[in-house]
């Protein structure tokens, strides 16, 4: 602004330091703007926030639980006994409940109860003795402390989800139970604990909440992710490479252009129908297996990503280019050396909101078969984890928030949490590449 | 690094792929949402009780659990179907046009379906199926004339039910809980009232009849739920003079926010389900593959383990989560043994 004497005559003899009323509306105006701004930025926070405490205060209960902390022996008899009857996990269960019900008096409980009381104190408890002493036989005969998940209305009890006033007597739990529970807490055989069955566990029945976990879903979900990162990653910058530094400009490259875009904007539900049609029964891989989901949702990721790679491949400066070719460099040469590692940056960017929706996908895996009870528990090699049934850890909260048990509800919240968890090691992976790639010029 | 990387793994999950894509050795399992719970008891007790995997149990509805059973024979189709309603002649033709002949028919027990409402509501204590189908019904009896539903309140038609405004929370015809639903409450309401009659009287054939009684009213006063039961709980529990259709399991499960009515007098209970003296209840099936048998590892004993005394009986856990047993599970148990098959055929 070096010739403000044109302006002068402008202001029509006003001084320049007062404002006159347009000025001032021009102000106002932009005050106003920030105002809106700010605003929006704020409602933004205020829902974050909401969304946030509720998550967590939901989501914290799934991480604790009510356990029965005992000790219990087992003789080889009664081991080979149980071992011969079809439905194994009940007769542990029941020798469980006899010692635990001949133990109460020594621990100095003196409730009165009946014979059924303990059964509905307790969770499912015989596949975790049963799984225990089949790893270590030599256990049997000697005294093992056991943790054992408490059923899921004394669970609530405790978490204050259950009162007295609400509870109504059924053969779940009846109000007289909830004496013996204040009686068996106050000697320290209830009481809270970490929830590590939660985060390492697998999906269990309806009826034992107690059991439930997430860990072989996020399994699943990392396969999953496993096999979109090597599918789409490469195939998306490939095929971004040859349409923006290649490929002539004609009208099939427009047609295809367009074909990318519009399949970005096309439902999952639809790649879904398309994976079990194609993948599963043209090409007969297996159902409900991390590989097929996996393919589906590289599908999906792949218009996201080939179109944030062309976008960050555009936005690197042509001087660039030329310069390399200028300097003798071929075609590819100056792709692969210049451009796209100064494009980096946006690939991984795109990469990581392409892979963010596929994890939080349900849809598509609908109809693949890994919604559903899936409890296949963790694959036994690398090789198997994409082809043996897993769930999803979108699917296995979907799973649960559709049960009956309102402790599964819980479950589903803190599945939330987990899976938040895990989007925000993604990111953080892909800022920390992004920083590495960073280049300004 | 990463392009000659990510090539070469990309090369290796399609050789993987290619030859993994064989052998299944889990049970897969599909159908009716009803019986998922208990379907879900038994895989996982199943997995911790044998040396079999767990079976995968999925959801989605008799019908489309159905229709995925009869999508042909081999690896890559469910083994095991369950439903909430037998199986249709029109289902059994399409599964034998595509190869699925030999279908064995497996019933677990009995459900029943109950009426509930917010438990601090309206007094919704005591129901008839014609208090029910004059509230929903498409087509109902006013002062001797069949009109058109324009039911606002319940008590206008029942001067014993509240008079609040009538909402109804019904499953979705994708449910085999629907078919109980229309057959043993609106049919029965229809009858009742005489809308029935009318129809008939008015030029209908009896099956027109009969399939115009399943008809219900359009103005928005009954809700389809497509979802499950918790979908339903989320309207009642946002909407105080709703009334819920709900299984008898999902009910007890949730004693605490909702309040059961009786149908015709009758308090629902697995007793007076069992006797038969509940009037809404329908049997619980899954069938089997019989050409599955023997090529996917533990299939039988999946059918076994899931109708065992211990499991499926009285005392077992299917009981203790709301399934009413079976009192003729012996002759379940042999037809399973035999591999007797639909159509008596061995």
């Amino acid at each position: 602004m070096t010739d403000a004497s044109l302006n002068t005559p402008a202001h029509s003899g006003k001084q320049l330091s007062q404002a006159d009323a347009h000025t001032k509306k021009r102000n106002a105006a932009e005050k106003r703007f920030r105002a809106y701004g700010l605003s929006a930025i704020l409602i933004g926070l205020f829902f974050l926030v909401v969304l946030f405490t509720s998550i967590i205060r939901s989501g914290l209960p799934a991480f604790t639980r009510t356990v029965v902390d005992v000790e219990f022996t087992l003789t080889q008899e009664q081991f080979d006994a149980a071992e011969k009857e079809l439905f194994k996990t009940k007769a542990y269960s029941n020798l469980f409940i006899a010692e635990l019900q001949g133990k109460l008096g020594e621990k100095g409980v003196e409730v009165e109860f009946d014979e059924k009381a303990i059964e509905r104190l307790l969770g499912k408890v015989g596949s975790t003795i049963r799984e225990h002493y089949k790893e270590n036989p030599d256990t049997l005969g000697a005294p093992v402390r056991f943790e054992l998940a408490a059923s899921s209305r004394v669970d609530g009890y405790f978490k204050g989800r259950v009162t007295r006033d609400t509870l109504q007597d059924s053969r779940f739990l009846q109000l007289s139970d909830l004496d013996l529970v204040d009686a068996l807490e106050e000697a320290g055989v209830i009481k809270q604990a970490f929830n590590w069955t939660f985060i390492t566990g697998t999906d269990s029945g309806v009826d034992n909440p107690g059991g439930a976990g997430i860990g072989a879903s996020v399994v699943g979900s990392f396969f999953m992710m496993l096999v979109v990162l090597a599918l789409s990653l490469p195939i998306g910058v490939a095929a971004s490479i040859y349409l923006e530094e290649f490929a002539p400009q004609n009208k099939f490259t427009d047609l295809i252009e367009v074909n990318i875009s519009n399949l970005a904007a096309v439902p999952s539900i639809v790649f879904g129908i398309l994976g079990l049609a194609v993948f599963i029964q043209f090409m007969h891989l297996p159902q409900s297996a991390p590989l097929v989901g996996g393919l589906v949702l590289t599908l999906m990721t792949l218009p996201t990503i080939i179109i944030s790679t062309r976008a960050s491949l555009k936005s690197v400066p042509p001087s660039i280019r030329e310069a390399a070719l200028g300097v003798g460099a071929s075609k590819m040469q100056t792709v692969f050396h210049h451009v796209l590692p100064l494009a980096m940056p946006g690939i991984l960017t795109g990469t990581i909101i392409g892979l963010a929706q596929a994890l939080g996908e349900t849809a598509p895996l609908l109809l693949i078969g890994m919604v559903g009870f899936v409890a296949r528990g963790y694959p036994e090699g690398f090789a198997q984890g994409f082809t043996e049934a897993n769930s999803a850890m979108p699917a296995q909260i979907y799973t649960w928030a559709a049960r009956a048990d309102v402790s599964f509800y819980e479950k589903a919240w803190g599945g939330i949490i987990i899976l938040l968890a895990f989007l925000l090691t993604m990111n953080i992976i892909a800022i920390i590449l992004r920083r590495r790639f960073e280049r300004r010029w | 690094m990463t392009f000659a990387k990510l090539t070469a793994s990309t090369l290796a999950i399609a050789a993987l792929s290619a030859t993994t894509a064989a052998a299944r050795d889990n049970v897969q399992v599909a159908g009716s949402s009803t019986v998922l719970p208990y379907a879900s008891i038994v895989a996982e007790l199943f997995g911790d009780n044998t040396d079999f995997p767990t079976p995968v149990v999925e959801s989605g509805g008799s019908s489309s659990g159905l229709k995925r059973f009869c999508e042909g024979v081999g690896e890559n189709t469910i083994d095991v179907a369950n439903a909430s309603r037998a199986i249709r002649e029109k289902e059994i033709k399409a599964c034998s046009e595509n190869g699925v002949t030999d279908i064995i028919e497996v019933r677990i027990g009995y459900d029943g379906i109950v009426f509930a409402s917010q438990q601090t509501g309206p007094a919704f204590t005591a129901f008839e199926p014609a208090d029910i189908y004059n509230a929903i019904g498409a087509k109902v009896m006013k002062d001797g004339a069949l009109v058109d539903n324009t039911h606002e309140t319940w008590a206008e038609f029942n001067a014993d039910l509240p008079g609040v405004e009538i909402a109804m929370f019904i499953p979705g015809t994708k449910h085999g809980t629907r078919e109980v639903f229309e057959e043993k409450v609106l049919l029965a309401g229809c009858e009742a009232t005489g809308a029935m009659e009318a129809m008939i009287e008015g030029g209908m054939s009896e099956d027109d009849a009969e399939d115009a009684c399943f008809d219900v009213r359009q103005d928005g006063k009954s809700v389809d739920i497509d979802g499950d039961y918790t979908e339903t709980l989320a309207r009642i529990d946002a909407n105080t003079n709703g009334i819920g259709v709900f299984g008898l399991a999902f009910y007890e499960n949730n004693t605490d926010k909702l309040k059961v009515a009786t149908m015709s007098g009758v308090t629902p209970s697995t007793e007076t389900i069992s006797t038969g003296e509940y009037p809404v209840s329908r049997p619980l099936y899954f069938y089997v593959k019989k050409a599955h048998i023997g090529v996917i590892p533990g299939l039988k004993e999946y059918a076994q383990f899931f109708t065992a005394d211990e499991i499926a009986g009285p005392e077992g856990p299917l009981a203790q989560y709301g399934l009413v047993a079976d009192p003729d599970l012996a002759a379940t148990q042999a037809a399973i043994a035999n591999e007797t098959t639909m159509g008596g055929g061995m």
